[in-house]
């Protein structure tokens, strides 16, 4: 008895106080955010905990402005089963807004339907297949930083001019890898050059690429194209480095490659590789500004990456967005905060102005770097220097050749 | 250029010879939980981790005490055997007279234990760890440059092998070994410590893993999960070898090895499944493996 006596006495107590109905209050004012990426495998210290505490920043950064913030992570562990069902669990049951970030292509898609069956906001940062604006592209959807096809003409574009003509590609075998082959293939092609050969390996379970990278010497090609990124795009090039591939001759071309990635190698290793970035934390005052203020937030001492700025730089615009919008209408669909997106420029620190054309793909410039060697570099991280600038107008596909159904002719 | 089912022969023998490598560490890894299956029947699961713990171990004794590989090669199976030593007398110990599948439970949820442990400490990103100076480089073999390191660990791995088998086939201790796997008691009754004997030879197979953690140190990046990548196929090696027994697993180990290098030619996207394929042919035609008894 004594125990429905309390429950009783509970929900009285519930129906008159006010507290309970401040904090329902409080929930309908929330924004949440769900930064969902690999935390703990061979793509965590590309962002991982970096990436959810770069969103936490943007959310502290933007301020209160009426409503508030509230940023939820969790680790997909590169599998799509486990993505897919931590996404439909935020959205049906924990109320989330917003999913961010999704590195691994083949759950960044598989979250892309999901938010669209949903319609949920998502931002993708982490992916890199360009097919997410393209045949797959979706009203619910804004890709951030980079994707396949502006990785192949900027780095794949460069390797050819410079005088790289014959290809051999180590790809990882899965909807990543296939696109960045894809769209490096058809650069080769249209510059001229011809691709001798590739191999496929199995993701995530390959930590031994000598076998590859002897087939790629024997097929007698130029350039070695990395189609991979993380652990085994370091792995690769650390190995081709033992086989004394890059001593006689032959050019690796890392089609994806981030900061984290040169510090982890170290200049000895990785110094003379060119690679693509859409942010690098030294490139003008305002980015270094921007870098001095949130690297005391990031762990081992990292600085901040194209993706982990991302992360910062897209969940600040979506925050604007819902800030323009109001709250319930930010909450009732995701299509129309993503139209309220692309309706206003991007401008953030990071990565300067930007626009986010119909088919989600936001539109920024890319650089082409080359790594320092040990001599060149002056500083901890000084570690890039530019080659080459894409305006933002053409580092990416031309919209209409990606086939989304979303651009009229 | 002669060739060899459409493939050219030099790209062939440099193929044949990874696939050698990487049977040198499949040989190693098997071989130790041969041993301790034979002794102790024990399913080893906690063997990948004690792989992982011998190429940290290296990492360790470099970064904090300064000693470099060669010593890592002759202490980090001793740091790391130890730990098998305490392991096997406060936990295994208990579990002699049950079935297989505790022995099992128990030592696979060790090795998650360590693994987490690392994971935490360490992060999951890996930690860099150098060829010794005196094997970088690599000799050019008309067919193929194979860099010194990977030479030398077939030859160091072969070595281990030959050694292991000399102790158990041809040595006093040996055969005390070999009494107590088929008789314990009875070994027992002619005055052998066999409880000791047992945990030295856990000790032994642990060491023996952690051997081959320092091996892989310099060529794969030091990370937590370096060993559950690798002891699965491990154990598919030592299915298809014959529980227990010892020069066969040593033979499929450098066997297997050379098939996946070959699948890797033939076709890529298969290699990390062609070892279990192997395996389940292995187990409906000859349920105890290809050199087991029974």
């Amino acid at each position: 008895m004594m125990h429905r006596r309390t429950l009783l006495a509970a929900g009285t107590a519930a129906a008159v106080m006010p507290a309970p109905l401040s904090r329902a209050r409080a929930q309908a004012n929330t924004i949440k955010i769900g930064v969902l990426n690999d935390q703990s495998g061979n793509y965590s210290y590309i962002a991982g905990l970096n990436g959810v505490i770069m969103a936490q920043v943007a959310a502290q950064e933007f301020g209160n402005r009426g409503f508030n913030v509230e940023i939820l992570s969790a680790d997909h562990q590169n599998k799509p089963d486990v993505g897919a069902n931590i996404a439909r669990q935020w959205l049906d049951r924990d109320g989330v807004d917003m999913i961010l970030d999704v590195p691994t292509s083949s759950i960044g898609l598989a979250v892309n339907g999901i938010c669209r069956e949903k319609n949920k906001a998502y931002i993708n940062v982490g992916s890199a297949t360009a097919d997410l604006t393209g045949s797959q592209c979706s009203p619910n959807t804004a890709h951030w930083v980079y994707d396949t096809y502006m990785l192949a003409k900027s780095t794949g574009g460069a390797m050819v001019r410079a005088g790289g003509d014959s290809w051999f590609f180590i790809t990882a075998d899965y909807a990543f890898g296939h696109a960045l082959e894809r769209d490096t293939t058809t650069f080769v092609r249209a510059a001229g050059g011809r691709v001798m050969g590739g191999v496929r390996y199995p993701f995530p379970a390959t930590t031994d690429f000598s076998s590859f990278i002897v087939q790629a010497q024997a097929s007698r090609a130029k350039v070695i194209g990395l189609a991979n990124a993380g652990q085994d795009t370091t792995n690769c090039i650390k190995q081709i480095a033992e086989f004394g591939l890059t001593r006689r001759g032959t050019k690796v071309a890392a089609l994806l490659m981030f900061i984290a990635d040169v510090h982890a190698l170290g200049l000895d290793v990785a110094q003379g590789l060119v690679m693509t970035e859409s942010f690098y934390w030294d490139m003008n005052d305002r980015t270094r500004t921007f870098t001095q203020r949130v690297r005391p937030r990031l762990n081992n001492g990292q600085v901040p990456n194209m993706v982990t700025a991302g992360n910062y730089s897209g969940t600040l615009h979506y925050l604007k967005a819902v800030a323009d919008m109001g709250v319930a209408a930010a909450k009732a669909s995701g299509v129309d905060v993503i139209n309220r997106m692309k309706a206003m420029p991007t401008e953030d620190d990071a990565f300067g102005t930007g626009t986010i054309r119909p088919d989600g793909r936001r539109i920024i410039p890319s650089f082409l770097f080359e790594v320092k060697s040990p001599a060149e570099s002056r500083a901890p991280w000084d570690y890039l220097k530019l080659l080459q600038t894409t305006p933002a107008e053409e580092a990416f596909r031309p919209l209409a050749e990606g086939g989304c159904s979303l651009v009229r002719s | 250029m002669d060739e060899i089912f459409g493939i050219p022969a030099p790209l062939l023998f440099g193929q044949l010879l990874l696939g050698l490598i990487n049977g040198a560490f499949y040989a190693m890894l098997s071989l130790g939980l041969a041993v301790i299956f034979g002794l102790l029947n024990i399913i080893n699961f906690t063997h990948g981790a004690q792989f992982m713990m011998g190429a940290f171990a290296a990492w360790m004794l470099l970064e904090w005490a300064g000693l470099g590989y060669w010593w890592a090669l002759l202490l980090a199976p001793i740091i790391v055997g130890a730990t098998g030593v305490i392991t096997e007398r406060l936990m295994i110990r208990r579990l002699y007279k049950l079935d297989h599948l505790y022995g099992l439970l128990l030592t696979f949820g060790i090795g998650l234990i360590i693994e987490g442990i690392f994971r935490n400490e360490f992060g999951s990103s890996g930690l860099p760890y150098r060829i010794p100076p005196q094997l970088q480089g690599s000799w050019d073999l008309g067919f193929m440059f194979l860099p010194i390191y990977r030479g030398w660990v077939v030859i160091f791995a072969l070595f281990a092998c030959l050694a292991t088998w000399l102790v158990i086939e041809k040595t006093r201790l040996g055969a005390y070994l070999r009494a107590a796997t088929e008789n314990a008691t009875l070994v027992q009754a002619f005055g052998v410590n066999v409880p000791r004997m047992i945990t030295l030879t856990y000790g032994a197979g642990v060491g023996l893993a952690a051997l081959a953690g320092v091996l892989a140190a310099p060529i794969y990046s030091v990370n937590p999960q370096m060993g559950s990548n690798l002891i699965i196929v491990v154990f598919a090696v030592v299915v298809i070898g014959g529980m227990g027994s010892i020069l066969g697993s040593v033979l499929t180990g450098f066997g297997l090895g050379i098939v996946e290098g070959l699948t890797k030619v033939f076709w890529p996207e298969a290699s990390a499944t062609v070892i279990f394929v192997i395996m389940a042919i292995v187990l409906l035609a000859r349920p105890a493996g290809l050199f087991g008894r029974g």
